[in-house]
């Protein structure tokens, strides 16, 4: 496996890593010789995956959000509910122990949903149970989901500015 | 060197009086007992928990199981063993202090990442042949769930495992080492290790530990052979302990490059222990436990049976943690090598 890689990439080969005497510049040429043997998984073959699977998700979520509104629900309303829906089921799925799988497949595409964020706070909470309801749940709770609410707000509050100054401007 | 001295080279011993094995136990969990070696293990337990209600826990009692095994296997009760060497992944050695506590003998809790194994038999041996104890043990373990809880990410966490990652064994192994032959005894001694050294490559990914151990391995194979002027074929099998496909490779390519082609004899617990295709798990197996119950379980019955007669066994570590990963710390990797041979 790994000659035909290095034939085709025309990377370093081990020689030259073993033999380079300045160590900075062999962990450099290791790692790109490491790069070179590693198989990756196919990028286009995981964008269609993702594509896929974030594409189903998100046509169920419209399903639930049409079958709200026709129990005359107003459009917001029904898509909290239609949230809270999703909600549910990613966190069944993930005491079920299906969620991870779907991820597996799916990547980012069931990631990046509402359902995906759900898994990483329910994950934790499972893991952690252990632990205690504070130091365990309490503490472990937002490890996965944290940054991204730390980041989603931050980065709102930037955009928010963006767009006061851009009014006060009055480009907007 | 006097020719009478047990030092060859820097790193390698040759023991006056080479320990025998007197017992071994491998206990494993159900996903290792489905993989190809699931005959071997003295004990396949399919509940994950091992009836106990924590990952760590569970750990701890597989600890307790394998020094349990291994004892009544080698016909000795705990308060025989002089000395027990034991580690394991978690923190703080906690598998390893709540595991043997109920045995009460002697400890030295040691790390080396996965290659805990092959470091503690080192150190039982030596004490064994310095005349420091009569009888030794020693053991460890690794859980997939406690290693993916400390290291990863909670199990129940949906993500995409690389190709280069490898698969926590459940498991733990156990070997109880004699300075004189007993009834229990099997005709296997330890005949000498060489102690590796802290290598660093550079490589910064810790999913890809294979290319991170690689050189750690590489270079105790050429201290054994190049410190006992040997050639590979004097081994049946140079076994390392959770390199992978992928620091099979590297490191069958390194040694080539230093001279010696040691692809006739190379094994890797890591790629014995799991079949990638039937159970997923990508590069290989790896944790403390992969070469623990490959090495009780398998490799020693191999020598027990005289399939093989001499065997290099080197389990390999990778030495990060959570905080040295996040601070951008490379994962430098350690082997240990010892000497199995039968009489």
């Amino acid at each position: 496996m790994s000659k035909n890689n290095q034939t085709n990439n025309k990377g370093p080969d081990i020689g030259e890593v073993i033999n380079e005497k300045d160590s900075k510049l062999r962990d450099q040429k290791y790692n790109e010789y490491v790069k070179n043997i590693t198989p990756t998984h196919n990028c286009f073959l995981n964008c269609l995956k993702a594509f896929l699977v974030g594409g189903i998700i998100c046509t169920i979520g419209q399903a639930f959000l049409n079958l709200y509104m026709n129990f005359g629900l107003e459009q917001e309303t029904a898509a909290a509910c239609n949230s809270i829906t999703l909600i549910g089921i990613s966190i069944i799925l993930t005491g079920l122990n299906i969620y991870p799988s779907i991820t597996k497949y799916g990547g980012a595409g069931a990631v990046v949903p509402i359902t995906g964020f759900a898994n990483g706070v329910v994950a934790p909470a499972m893991e952690y149970k252990t632990e205690g309801q504070v130091f365990g749940i309490g503490c472990k709770l937002f490890i996965i989901a944290g940054p991204v609410i730390l980041y989603g707000i931050f980065s709102s509050w930037v955009l928010g500015w963006i767009y006061y100054i851009l009014k006060l401007l009055k480009v907007v | 060197m006097s020719k009478t001295s047990k030092m060859h080279g820097k790193q390698t011993l040759l023991f006056a009086n080479p320990p025998y094995v007197l017992g071994y136990a491998a206990i494993a969990g159900k996903k290792e007992g489905e993989g190809p070696l699931g005959s071997y293990f003295d004990l396949v337990n399919d509940d994950p928990f091992f009836g106990t209600k924590t990952w760590e826990e569970a750990e701890s009692t597989m600890q307790t199981l394998a020094c349990e095994y291994a004892l009544k296997k080698a016909g000795l009760e705990s308060k025989d063993i002089r000395y027990l060497f034991g580690g394991d992944l978690l923190g703080q050695l906690i598998a390893t202090s709540f595991g043997i506590m109920s045995l009460q003998i002697p400890m030295f809790g040691i790390y080396g990442a996965c290659s805990t194994m092959g470091e503690g038999i080192s150190l039982a041996a030596m004490t064994i042949d310095g005349g420091f104890a009569e009888k030794t043990m020693a053991v460890t373990s690794s859980h997939f769930a406690s290693a993916e809880k400390q290291f990863r990410f909670p199990l129940g966490y949906g993500n995409q495992r690389p190709y280069a990652a490898t698969w926590t064994v459940t498991g733990s192994g156990a070997m109880v080492l004699g300075k004189t032959k007993t009834e229990n005894a099997i005709d296997v001694v330890v005949k000498g290790i060489t102690t590796g050294k802290v290598m660093d490559y550079g490589i910064k990914d810790s999913m890809n530990m294979g290319a991170c151990m690689a050189p750690a391995a590489a270079d105790v194979i050429y201290a054994n052979l190049t410190e006992l002027k040997r050639s590979p074929d004097y081994y049946d099998k140079i076994i390392t302990g959770d390199l992978g496909t992928i620091g099979r490779d590297i490191t069958i390519d390194i040694m080539k490059q230093k001279g010696f082609d040691i692809s006739e004899q190379y094994m890797d617990c890591g790629i014995e222990v799991f079949d990638p295709t039937e159970q997923d798990t990508h590069a290989g197996g790896s944790g403390c436990g992969c070469s623990g119950i490959t090495l009780n379980g398998y490799i020693i019955e191999m020598l027990r049976r005289k399939t093989w007669n001499r065997v290099l066994f080197i389990p390999t570590g990778a030495l990060l943690s959570p905080t040295s990963f996040n601070e951008g710390q490379s994962v430098p990797g350690v082997a240990h090598g010892v000497i199995f041979e039968t009489v």
